[in-house]
């Protein structure tokens, strides 16, 4: 029997079981998955919580449940990866070996890393949506705030879903608003990029959005420290943002057991080739979803295009036939935006969101880099598609790759 | 897309003045962008950094403040000392790569 062996149980990785144990000669072929934590986490739904608009039930469910009866799951940590010995040490001592092997081991937070952020003010005037307890703690927070200046702030890129920090901002728009607050609430996004919008055409489409709803910018932040007693964070080039509640989305890094075993960068992600996702060092080695170093987004519609692509391309693999360039760095986001509204980005490796209709031409029926209600619709009709269709391994009528069908690139840009 | 004459050459840019052709790139660029950064004279260390960043970009992304530090071995602060606020910012303009972007 040859072996599978897949190492997180998440969003890549489950798709991963499900759809290897369809396309691979079960007669021929061992499949085993390996996780430490029971709990599957509905990541996207973080970001709804703190308004009220998702609760703790509806972003979890057990990791059995989406796992088929092929295959192993084996509930523990890994110890150690030694890919020269095609072997993985499990945290009992216990080892297994893989013909090959699939790194689906995420990226998580890392608050601990900036001075001040993981300290006596974490989960009071600190908080994060990034995190399933921090997403918990920031809800009653919310709940309870009497107003003043909540501050967004990213540590540094890259993070998991990119837009995020900007969707909070804008349903925090939206949020205080209907509680009649708003006045009393002012809103900041202290980031380190040169703006809230950097992309040429989506920086014209949406420039003046924020502006639009009250949100200032503060650009080009780089944190160096939170003052948790003084309330405020302070930038390398030492400017002042102060805050009354802070929304951090601390450095994002992949698994420590990445790094552990030789496999990472200088944040844990582990370097591959951007089209096929082998690793750049060993050739039976593949590394899916957010734990990779693939320039795009760190986002679960990136790991299902991903694996569409990768299912395909690694069955000819082990035929002794070559990878294909295939995947082309597709994305597709919802940003929920208040007030009952969203947009819709589509984008890849190398063209930028752009205007335009999506799925089909003309008739979409969603919007592209535009505000609409079924936008809005959509985003939160995924919840219900990423439980059932694609956590199930079942594949959405969507081509994997981006389309330039529908999209148009508006002249002034 | 605009075009600007530097050194005597003309190179494309975007709105802000980032070179978008990386190929178009040499050193005396490097020298005038940095003055027009504020950055008067380009020590060993700023050279340091900027090939840095030429050689590790070759698709004309700009790199991270952390993959410039980790791949440097210039600490944080001591990238800010030389190139103030917003040093990946102003590394990709005098490097001649584009701007540090998002997803949007």
């Amino acid at each position: 029997m040859k072996k599978l062996l897949v190492l997180g149980a998440g969003s890549a990785g489950t798709m991963i079981a499900n759809r290897m144990n369809r396309m691979l000669n079960r007669s021929e072929w061992q499949i085993t998955i390996v996780d430490p934590d029971p709990v599957h986490y509905y990541q996207p739904g973080f970001l709804f919580m703190p308004f009220g608009i998702y609760g703790k039930k509806d972003v979890f469910e057990p990791r059995k449940k989406f796992l088929p009866s092929g295959v192993t799951f084996i509930q523990e940590a890994v110890e150690l990866i030694e890919p020269n010995n095609n072997k993985v040490r499990l945290a009992s001592g216990a080892m297994l070996a893989y013909d090959y092997l699939v790194i689906a081991t995420g990226a998580n937070i890392h608050p601990e890393e900036t001075p001040g952020l993981a300290e006596h003010e974490w989960g009071k005037s600190i908080q994060t949506f990034y995190s399933f307890d921090g997403a918990v703690a920031l809800t009653e927070k919310m709940r309870d705030w009497k107003g003043g200046r909540l501050v967004v702030n990213v540590v540094e890129n890259p993070i998991k879903c990119p837009v995020a920090p900007l969707e909070f901002l804008l349903l925090a728009d939206w949020y205080f608003t209907k509680k009649g607050m708003r006045d009393r609430v002012e809103l900041v996004f202290a980031t380190p990029l040169p703006g809230a919008f950097t992309k040429p055409i989506a920086s014209k489409v949406l420039g003046d959005l924020l502006e639009k709803r009250n949100i200032i910018v503060e650009p080009d932040f780089m944190i160096e420290r939170a003052e948790p007693d003084a309330k405020k964070i302070i930038s390398y080039d030492e400017r002042e943002v102060e805050y009354d509640l802070l929304v951090s989305i601390p450095l994002n890094k992949g698994a420590d057991i990445v790094g552990k075993s030789g496999l990472g960068d200088e944040l844990n992600f582990s370097p591959v080739d951007k089209n096929t996702f082998l690793s750049t060092r060993y050739d039976n080695i593949f590394v899916l979803g957010d734990a990779s170093n693939a320039p795009t987004s760190k986002a679960g519609s990136v790991a299902h295009f991903a694996i569409d692509t990768w299912g395909e391309n690694f069955m000819h693999y082990i035929q002794g036939k070559a990878l294909k360039p295939t995947f082309d760095g597709h994305a597709n986001c919802f940003i929920e935006s208040g007030f009952g509204k969203g947009f819709l980005i589509d984008f890849n490796y190398n063209v930028e969101p752009l205007p335009g209709a999506y799925p089909m031409p003309v008739i979409g029926p969603f919007g592209l880099l535009k505000e609409s209600r079924l936008n809005h619709i959509g985003k939160l009709a995924f919840r219900y598609m990423y439980w059932h269709i694609l956590m199930r391994g079942m594949g959405l009528p969507l081509p994997p790759t981006m389309q330039m069908a529908g999209k148009r690139i508006p002249q002034a840009a | 897309m605009a075009t600007k004459t530097i050194c005597g050459k003309t190179v494309q840019v975007n709105d802000e003045g980032f070179m978008t052709n990386p190929s178009e790139w040499d050193r005396d660029i490097a020298v005038e962008m940095a003055k027009e950064e504020g950055i008067e004279a380009l020590t060993p260390v700023h050279w340091k950094v900027i090939d840095f960043c030429r050689a590790n970009a070759p698709t004309g992304k700009a790199p991270t403040v952390r993959q410039i530090t980790s791949g440097s071995g210039l600490s944080t602060k001591e990238l800010f000392g030389l190139f103030p606020k917003g040093p990946a910012k102003k590394v990709a303009r005098i490097a001649g790569l584009g701007k540090p972007e998002g997803c949007v």
